[in-house]
């Protein structure tokens, strides 16, 4: 018998704002979190926009030893962590902490100190490469480092899968509890990849926009979109099981009730261009439910801004729940926040469950031109106040990474 | 003055709020563990332009022992 899955406390560091009544406030606003790149200087780059995380200060939540010794993603974690864990007003004293686990996802890890790293290498040398730089790029030592803060020895890991990592990070937790072997975990995604080599390399690929107006830049849906935006950030949850979370009388945000992951196996980067691997997860994840596909009340899209993503995504759907699909609104709640790459999935659990909790779908912002390839309902520019019992969120990656996330009113 | 560049260095890199003094031993006062070690080493090589062997690395217990082998280095 597979137990219940709960999320009991939230945190996040986000473009939009930082800690869950921020961002949340923020997506419901419909704020932007696009601006210039201040990380580096631009002037060699086409990209000038990215959505970069703006109040975090790491000396709020780190020693100044243990900030330094963090690449910024794994700051943002544990950052992330600690807000999720105060949100979930869990007593770690009373809790068997060899059964609460831990799996973050990030698609790049520690790419800054990596760039930082291999110019000291090439300018001055081996011997002046520092000896925090292996611990400060590997992806897994985000969840490494939440275990050591909160001392909980159950099960730990990373997921890699691009820009799905932060979505199969959660799905895999989820499976964790339901099969019983923890109670709790901690888990999400992060990333920090506005650098120089990131946004080249990205660019490179014309996967990224090179619009100038943050306001048409990260378009999900928008014929004239043209790319995604870098955003950074994280997003972490505390996901516990049903009973448990009901004995200490927690509060309980929603309910995760199928995870569906597949691949595509066609194209490094490229979608498959029938949207059948994004059908198949979405299915997939509705079928673990056990619930009418006509049950799901809202679908926060990955929606990229990318050309090919927002199309075969909407065929995705389309295969998915045939004429149903027009009447179930579709948002991409990346107009708002850019692509937090392996941190996306995991923010938009987020919103996800929010939208649950407060009755709210947020917006696609900043729509201007109608796509007859993507032609959903995309709540353009105004969040509604609608209740629904069921939520999806799609996350695509890179790979031909699959996942979708089922959220259940509780 | 090599204590003064010396302490600057262990301030910056062990993030330390608190005044060092040479008698502070590494491990036990400033809570400095071999990664923070070969990282102080590699400022120490920069900022005094010397090169600092790994095998001498253990010999580093005290701040007094550093500011001593630099000094030496330094003759």
């Amino acid at each position: 018998m597979y137990k219940r899955v709960v999320i009991t406390g939230m945190g996040v560091v986000s473009p939009i704002g930082c800690g869950l009544d921020n961002f949340w406030n923020g997506i419901k606003t419909g704020q932007c979190g696009i601006d210039e790149i201040t990380a580096f200087d631009t002037a060699d780059f086409s990209v000038k926009l990215a959505a970069e995380v703006k109040d975090f200060n790491p000396i709020d939540y780190l020693e100044k030893k243990e900030a330094k010794r963090m690449d910024r993603f794994c700051q943002f974690a544990v950052a992330a962590s600690q807000m999720a864990m105060d949100d979930s007003g869990l007593d770690l004293k009373e809790e068997n902490f060899k059964r609460i686990g831990v799996i973050i996802g990030s698609g790049v890890g520690g790419i800054s100190t990596i760039e930082t790293e291999l110019t000291k290498l090439h300018t001055k040398g081996p011997s002046k490469v520092s000896p925090f730089f292996i611990p400060m790029i590997i992806s897994n030592m985000a969840s490494g480092l939440v275990a050591i803060r909160f001392g909980v020895q159950g099960i730990n890991m990373s997921v890699v899968t691009a820009c799905a990592s932060g979505a199969n990070a959660i799905g895999e937790s989820f499976r964790k509890i339901q099969t019983g072997l923890c109670e709790v975990m901690i888990t999400g995604g992060s990333e920090a990849s506005i650098t120089p080599a990131t946004i080249a390399g990205f660019s490179a690929m014309s996967a990224l926009c090179t619009s100038r107006n943050k306001n048409r830049a990260s378009i999900p849906f928008d014929k004239e979109r043209g790319g995604f935006v870098m955003g950074e950030g994280s997003g972490m949850l505390i996901l516990e099981e049903y009973e448990h979370a009901k004995a200490r009388g927690a509060h309980i945000y929603s309910e995760i009730v199928g995870y569906g992951a597949t691949c595509d196996a066609y194209h490094m980067t490229t979608p498959e261009p029938n949207g059948f691997g994004a059908a198949a997860a979405i299915s997939s994840a509705i079928e673990d439910a056990g619930i009418d596909k006509e049950a799901i009340g809202y679908i926060n899209a990955h929606g990229t801004s990318t050309p090919y993503n927002d199309k075969f995504e909407t065929l995705a759907i389309k295969n998915v729940f045939g004429d149903y699909a027009y009447q179930i609104p579709v948002s991409s709640t990346k107009s708002m926040t850019g692509h937090l790459i392996g941190g996306a999935g995991a923010i938009e659990a987020i919103v996800s469950s929010m939208s649950l909790e407060e009755g709210f779908l947020p917006a696609t912002i900043n729509h201007l031109v109608d796509d007859p390839d993507c032609d959903l309902d995309i709540i353009p520019n105004e969040g509604r106040n609608v209740e629904i019992n069921y939520v999806l969120s799609n996350s695509l990656g890179f790979g031909g990474h699959n996942t979708t996330l089922l959220f259940k009113k509780v | 003055m090599t204590f003064d560049k010396v302490k600057e260095i262990l301030i910056e890199e062990l993030g330390l709020e608190d005044e060092i003094n040479l008698t502070d031993n590494l491990k036990d006062d400033l809570d400095a563990d071999s990664l923070d070690l070969a990282e102080v080493v590699i400022n120490l090589e920069e900022v005094f332009g010397i090169e600092i062997p790994e095998e001498d690395y253990p010999k580093f217990k005290t701040v007094k022992d550093i500011v001593d082998f630099i000094d030496s280095k330094l003759k």
